[in-house]
């Protein structure tokens, strides 16, 4: 029983991960514009599909390594576009039409996926795992390098936002937009790194995915994307290391639900279970509350 | 020559004209304040400055036109806000409010010890250096804002109300560290409703009142108008 429900919790961090990389991104947009990025989830599927084109339509197989720096760039380059074009020209309009506008992104992009490749893909193997067996429990090693690479861009990420200046002039957005120009600091440059790491972490999230669960197809993002959502909600939106609890408290509540019940029953238990979390935390778990300004 | 130039400056909302075209200048070296009551236009006055607002008239700052130059790098230029109600980054610690200070500078070891010297100047800021700055009192905010904007190297500096909200004795302790400022060569635009304190620490001053400047003079002058006496001085 007990090595049963650590074989679990090992699957439970490698779908948490990937549901903390995606959730990060969430967060970090809601933390400096204060808007929901529903677009996010589908980068996150163009990152599986970035993936899965570098690796085939490529006449030379790139190293691992270098397919992820490039979906990660790529992805990145890509959320910061649609901020450019998307949302800072309705960056004084209504939250609303941001929201539309955001949601409109999402489903261009997953509309011209799915016509661009209406069937399910298949991921190749990029790397060639192996199963290892610790006293009865096994894990392979993609599950090691896709829970390594995760904990690499979140202690990463955490750095950036912690000690570097540019992560010190997000969270200064995050407190008060209207006083960060006058520090002199470009917002408009900030606002756009910050989709540039946001989409990126998404990005290679979709690999990540797509690695673990090698068939993709344009559904995933709502599919996975919108989960990990809602995980950023539970966390405490706007907060960094809350996205990441988030991320791995879904990813465990979502394998128990299905190693201990029936499998239909994965969504209505791990719903339940976060939504009584919002009832009594509506913040969610890191959150707080709008700022009080004196 | 003049370190700030405002030629009939003009400020709207919509339909509603807030400053009706004003014209002042700040001399090198000075401390010049504006003074009136709420909603003279004080506040629009100096975010238009700062490029936070556009406005119509011509602004220069030590001879250049700032004209569509965007706030964020008017900084840059060597002018330096600290916004009304202080505008401090509540979640972020004391050092790293002081580090954003200096964003537009490059030269490490002159942060490090304009760093030294303003955590010198003012002690209490050195004791909470790495507590969040939401937790300061409202006179170590204010200290905090004002060695936040010195911390760019500006050679102005818009005070936008400095004594908002404190006890006396704190805004003489803020007064007196702003006098130091400028002895140390810092030039000041003082926008006030506390006419009695800004006059008394200015060496010129203006009345701003519904948008328009209605008197000017020497501080010292205005302090002793029965007119201003009795509109702001309540004697």
């Amino acid at each position: 029983m007990l090595y049963y429900i650590a074989q679990q919790t090992i699957n439970a961090i490698q779908l948490g991960s990937i549901y903390a990389l995606i959730a990060l991104g969430y967060s970090m947009v809601y933390g400096v514009l204060v808007m929901i990025n529903f677009a996010h989830s589908d980068l996150f599927m163009l990152g599986a599909f970035a993936c899965l084109l570098l690796a085939t339509m490529l006449p030379v197989q790139l190293p691992f390594v270098v397919i992820l720096l490039l979906v990660m760039a790529i992805i990145g380059l890509l959320g910061a576009l649609i901020e450019r074009v998307a949302y800072r020209p309705l960056r004084g309009a209504p939250r609303v039409s941001a929201i539309i506008t955001a949601l409109g992104c999402g489903l261009v992009i997953q509309n011209t996926t799915l016509s661009l490749s209406p069937y399910p893909k298949y991921m190749p193997e990029l790397f060639n795992s192996r199963t290892l067996t610790f006293s009865g429990l096994t894990i392979t090693t993609l599950q090691i390098l896709i829970i390594g690479i995760s904990f690499g861009l979140m202690v990463a990420l955490d750095f950036l936002i912690r000690k570097t200046r540019y992560g010190m002039a997000m969270r200064a957005i995050s407190f008060d937009v209207r006083t960060v120009p006058l520090m002199g600091i470009p917002v408009n440059r900030i606002i756009s790194l910050t989709f540039l790491v946001g989409a990126g972490l998404g990005g290679a999230a979709g690999m990540l995915y797509g690695l673990a669960y090698p068939q993709i197809s344009s559904g995933i993002g709502i599919l996975i994307g919108w989960k990990a959502f809602i995980a950023a909600v539970i966390g405490g939106i706007g907060s960094i290391r809350g996205a990441v609890l988030g991320g791995f408290l879904l990813g465990l509540v979502e394998v128990m639900a299905v190693a201990f019940t029936d499998s239909s029953y994965r969504d209505l238990i791990a719903y339940s279970l976060l939504l009584l979390i919002l009832v009594f935390k509506p913040y969610g778990l890191l959150g707080q509350a709008p700022n009080q300004k004196v | 020559m003049n370190a700030l130039t405002v030629e009939n400056l003009t400020v709207s909302y919509g339909d509603i004209h807030a400053v009706k075209g004003i014209s002042f200048e700040v001399r090198e070296g000075e401390i010049f304040t504006l003074i009136g009551a709420n909603g003279a236009g004080k506040t629009t006055t100096l975010r238009a400055l700062s490029g936070q607002l556009r406005y119509g008239g011509t602004v220069k700052l030590q001879g250049r036109d700032l004209k569509g130059v965007p706030a964020d790098q008017i900084v840059g230029l060597g002018m330096a806000q600290v916004p009304e109600g202080r505008g401090i980054f509540g979640n972020l610690t004391v050092l790293e409010n002081l580090k954003l200070g200096a964003w537009t500078r490059n030269d490490k070891k002159g942060v490090a010890e304009d760093l030294e010297r303003w955590l010198t100047a003012l002690p209490r800021l050195r004791e909470r250096l790495n507590q969040a700055a939401g937790t300061l009192s409202g006179g170590e905010q204010q200290m905090l804002a004002v060695a936040r904007a010195l911390m760019s190297r500006a050679k102005v500096l818009l005070l936008d109300e400095p004594s908002m909200g404190l006890a006396p004795k704190l805004v003489k302790e803020i007064y007196n560290v702003l006098r130091e400022i400028n002895r140390a060569g810092v030039t000041i635009l003082l926008v006030e409703q506390n006419a009695n304190l800004a006059l008394r620490l200015a060496h010129r001053a203006a009345v701003l009142e519904t948008g328009r400047i209605t008197l000017a003079g020497d501080a010292a002058e205005l302090l002793e108008d029965s007119q201003i006496r009795e509109a702001y001085l309540g004697t």
